[in-house]
């Protein structure tokens, strides 16, 4: 279970969020909504130690994680994608998700430069688990291609992959279906729902209402750098303060 | 994994052989300086090409590693077989010790550290006078030797340096195809995304630029034994620059490509003798010439040109 608590973010005279507390369940999808400038990649970025907070706490299963760096979060098994998909360019799609796998593996330098018979045996295995995640996913005939040649699409099922690969308890996903058209999202829409069947907690910050309405358990919903509600997708589309602010609005 | 091992053992087997073409000629002399060379260009691609991090002081590592060897065995009387590792992992330490302040920093900054780095040690080699002799140079270091035979000639000499070299070559083939080196580009093209996939970046750049000072530091330590002098001018920021030149000619990120870098910036000058005043200019309008239309390196811009040229012939018949 992934706590938040009384985050407030101050950026020079700007609050970008302003004791935001909520909780999220296990194995749950749970979707981050909210007006541009609500606050919800501050949010992101606080929770996956991308920015350290001005105030508040994050504990995951009951352990204080506030400031902890990301290197730190992922063997703690949590992970995350970008919104503009942070890929390894210049590597194979295979070699992506093999750096998934660094946090499962263990071989130093001298080892890995000597090719000592525990690090060739370990390679192996990172090389098939790989390819296990690059299936799931569905873009096995793409295993060889250079990651920066992949259609925007593509690059973001390899993110997930490469996400997955660290067999996280929680993933949080930054605007996952922008810049995808309508029948990737659907994709994306049954992608995330095998993602939770496996047992992992997925958390995504998303502008496409549909997707999230359709796929989430619970919603919390930012405005302003506040937590303006929290519930389920029928409540939220029900709560006339959400409506009012965000539903109604622009979007 | 099968044909890197058979590129390997070509390349093996051509440096080998090499010394049979030369007839024992100068220019084995010149090949002995490629294969240190070498040794050099790729512990900065590791550096450069592999993790992205920039030093301008690499000739720095170099040098301690000449004198350190230098100096224990000439002043100390150590047996240069125990000099060479006590100063590599001398140099370890302290390259530790400046990594982790010196490569939080990124881009023009990190350059500008290693350079200030560079011209430090520079200046130590210059000023501390007792020890390395300063401007007139370290004189009689002895060759090293094994089993009661000197390596006190060109030819065993280029044997020994071209062991190093291609155990380096070999060591760091390996490594750039593991994990670790993975790590390492992941770290290049997405320094974030490296660290959410759990890579401990800061770390794993200290800890590459440590081993990139152990190169340059063994590499040192079979130059003082080869030339048996040591004079601070030859590791200066002038030098820094030339490592650079040849990783970045050869092609970054690639080892084989840091011996063509080497190999071309070694023998250019030699080639150009013949050319007197002009070779300075000839030499830096091939470079930029080079950098233009091989932007990916020796390595990557000679196949292409064998592959234009063949294509552009077959294209010529059949017209
Ligand atoms: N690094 C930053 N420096 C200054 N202000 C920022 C920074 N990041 C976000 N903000 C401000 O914080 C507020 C929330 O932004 P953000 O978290 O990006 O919202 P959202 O993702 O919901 O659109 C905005 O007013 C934005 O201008």
């Amino acid at each position: 279970m992934l706590e938040v608590k009384g985050i407030t973010q101050i950026f020079g005279g700007v609050t970008a969020l302003e004791d935001v507390s909520f909780s999220i369940a296990k194995g749950h999808i749970t979707g981050v909504i909210g007006p541009n400038g609500a606050g919800k990649t501050t949010l992101f970025n606080i929770v996956t130690g991308i920015y350290s907070q001005t105030c508040g706490t994050v504990s995951l299963d009951g352990r204080d994680i506030s400031g902890l760096p990301p290197e730190k979060l992922a063997s703690l098994g949590m992970v995350r994608t970008f919104q503009n998909i942070e890929l390894f360019g210049q590597m194979t799609v295979r070699e992506n998700v093999m750096v998934g796998l660094h946090s499962k593996s263990s071989c130093g330098l001298i080892s890995c430069a000597f090719k000592a018979p525990w690090a060739t045996s370990e390679e192996r295995r990172i090389r098939e688990e790989a390819m296990k995640w690059i299936d799931f996913v569905g873009i096995t005939d793409l295993a060889d291609a250079t990651a920066s040649n992949l259609p925007f699409g593509k690059g973001r099922l390899l993110e997930i992959a490469r996400a997955l690969a660290l067999e996280p308890g929680i993933i949080l996903m930054d605007e996952p279906a922008a810049g995808l058209n309508s029948q990737e999202t659907l994709g994306l829409a049954d992608l995330i729902r095998r993602i939770r069947d496996m047992g992992i907690t997925v958390v995504l910050v998303e502008h496409d209402m549909e997707l999230v309405m359709d796929i989430c358990d619970r919603i919390v919903v930012l405005n302003l750098g506040k937590k303006l509600a929290e519930g389920t997708p029928r409540q939220i589309q029900e709560n006339p303060e959400v409506i009012a602010a965000y539903l109604g609005g622009d979007e | 994994m099968q044909r890197e091992r058979i590129k390997f053992l070509i390349f093996a087997v051509l440096v080998f052989s090499a010394p049979l073409l030369f007839n024992g000629g100068y220019l084995m002399n010149v090949f002995v300086f490629v294969g240190i060379h070498t040794m050099l260009a790729i512990a900065l691609n590791l550096l450069l090409g592999y993790a992205g991090q920039i030093s301008l002081g690499h000739a720095g590592f170099f040098g301690l590693g000449a004198y350190a060897s230098g100096i224990l065995t000439a002043t100390f009387g150590w047996n240069p077989w125990l000099a060479m590792p006590v100063s590599a992992l001398a140099v370890a330490a302290l390259a530790y010790l400046i990594g982790f302040p010196i490569l939080k920093l990124k881009g023009h900054y990190l350059a500008m550290a290693t350079l200030g780095m560079g011209i430090i040690i520079y200046i130590v080699f210059n000023e501390t006078i007792d020890y390395t002799g300063g401007p007139s140079g370290l004189s009689g270091i002895p060759n090293m030797s094994l089993g009661g035979v000197s390596f006190d000639s060109d030819i065993k000499n280029y044997y020994l340096i071209w062991t190093c070299t291609l155990l380096t070559v070999l060591l760091s083939l390996n490594l750039a195809d593991s994990r670790i080196g993975r790590a390492l580009r992941a770290v290049h093209d997405s320094e974030v995304a490296a660290r959410v996939m759990g890579v401990n970046a800061r770390l794993l750049k200290v800890q590459i630029f440590a081993l990139s000072a152990v190169i340059c530091s063994l590499a040192g330590s079979l130059y003082a034994h080869t030339m048996t002098f040591l004079a601070p001018s030859s590791f200066g920021f002038n030098f820094s620059v030339e490592l650079l030149t040849m990783v970045v000619i050869g092609g970054l990120g690639s080892i084989y490509g840091s011996f063509l870098g080497a190999a071309l910036l070694t023998l250019l000058p030699e080639f150009l003798r013949a050319a007197h005043d002009y070779d300075i200019v000839i030499y830096g309008g091939l470079l930029m010439v080079m950098t233009i239309f091989m932007p990916g390196g020796l390595v990557r811009g000679i196949p292409a040109l064998v592959r234009a040229l063949t294509s552009g012939k077959r294209g010529g018949g059949n017209a």
